[in-house]
């Protein structure tokens, strides 16, 4: 199934929870903030929240700006 | 009045800085000259930005580069042009840091980054509804800043000049109104393009002064860092000891009486 990545098309396996999207990509959890279909998932919900086929999402950390 | 407290201490939404130089993390040649610049600045508080992770390489986090426990991190909305793209991004922010403080902006064109007012605005009123400390970068508008204090905004931050450009305060007039009349602190932010228009900021009675370009851009970043501590505390002390007022014409400083020959 695709899911959309950071703007892009990323295939999964199945349905899978926030906390093992992150593990598969090697992100560390503590530092990003992550994002399902433009809602704030909360750090406290990684494990509960499912990203499913078609699903939007988005992972951002920060960077240097002024 | 020249109480080196009043000198020192910043404070915003209850938070007590003890530099009023706030300092960008962007831009720097590296990430270890920027913690060295940070550290020559003597500041508490830095700016980041949010940004997608690179999802196809592991990069070296910025936050390697930060002592969290001493600087304070104030997350921006830079490159957002509506209202929705930085309440957004305040929120994805807010997640990823652990506070509830913005530096806000909505951007309303590309080639000057000057604020949209309007967006601003309606951005502002949403985030402090949600309970964030909104710090909004804004124009060197008397009016807009009384209704972005109006609004909730922990502080305003008018520009000096455009972002980057190093032109220094444009309007010094506007940025003392400003300060005249704001009921929150007034920290200028962007434009800054030496030490000397940190001190011409300060001196005008603001708050603190906001900049990233001007340290990071410059030839040796970590001097820069330090001649803007300089200057910021410099403009403030000059500020605090209230300046001679500016006349056409020559006061002697020597006495006139018992000069030889007369």
């Amino acid at each position: 199934m695709t899911i959309k990545l950071n703007g892009d098309p990323h295939d999964i396996p199945e349905p899978l929870s926030v906390s093992a999207l992150l593990e598969q990509l090697e992100i560390d959890a503590r530092r990003v903030a992550v994002e399902l279909n433009t809602a704030v998932v909360r750090k406290t919900e990684y494990d509960s929240s499912v990203i499913k086929e078609g699903d939007e999402v988005e992972i951002v950390n920060f960077v240097g700006g002024g | 009045m020249s109480d080196l407290r009043f000198m020192n201490d910043l404070v915003i939404a209850g938070r007590t800085f003890r530099s009023r130089l706030i300092v960008g993390t962007g831009k720097y040649p590296s990430h270890s000259i920027m913690r060295a610049a940070h550290e020559a600045s003597g500041t508490d508080m830095v700016t980041v930005a949010v940004r997608r992770v690179d999802i196809s390489r592991q990069t070296e986090s910025l936050l390697d580069y930060i002592d969290t426990s001493k600087i304070f991190l104030l997350p921006n909305t830079a490159a957002c042009y509506t209202a929705d793209d930085a309440i957004r991004t305040a929120r994805l922010g807010r997640e990823a840091g652990m506070s509830n403080w913005v530096k806000l902006e909505v951007i309303g064109d590309e080639k000057t980054l000057f604020p949209d007012n309007e967006g601003l605005l309606e951005a502002t009123r949403v985030l402090v509804k949600e309970g964030f400390i909104v710090l909004p970068y804004t124009n060197d508008d008397p009016v807009v800043c009384r209704k972005l204090a109006d609004a909730g905004a922990a502080a305003v931050m008018p520009l000096g000049a455009p972002i980057g450009s190093g032109l220094g305060i444009q309007n010094p007039n506007n940025i003392r109104i400003i300060k005249e009349q704001a009921t929150v602190p007034v920290i200028v932010d962007a434009g800054v393009g030496t030490a000397s228009d940190a001190a011409v900021a300060m001196e005008l009675g603001a708050d603190g002064v906001l900049m990233n370009t001007a340290i990071a851009g410059a030839q040796d970043p970590v001097a820069m860092a330090r001649a803007m501590k300089l200057a910021v505390e410099a403009g403030r002390l000059a500020f605090l000891a209230g300046r001679i007022p500016k006349k056409s014409y020559a006061t002697a400083s020597s006495p006139l009486q018992g000069v030889i020959g007369t």
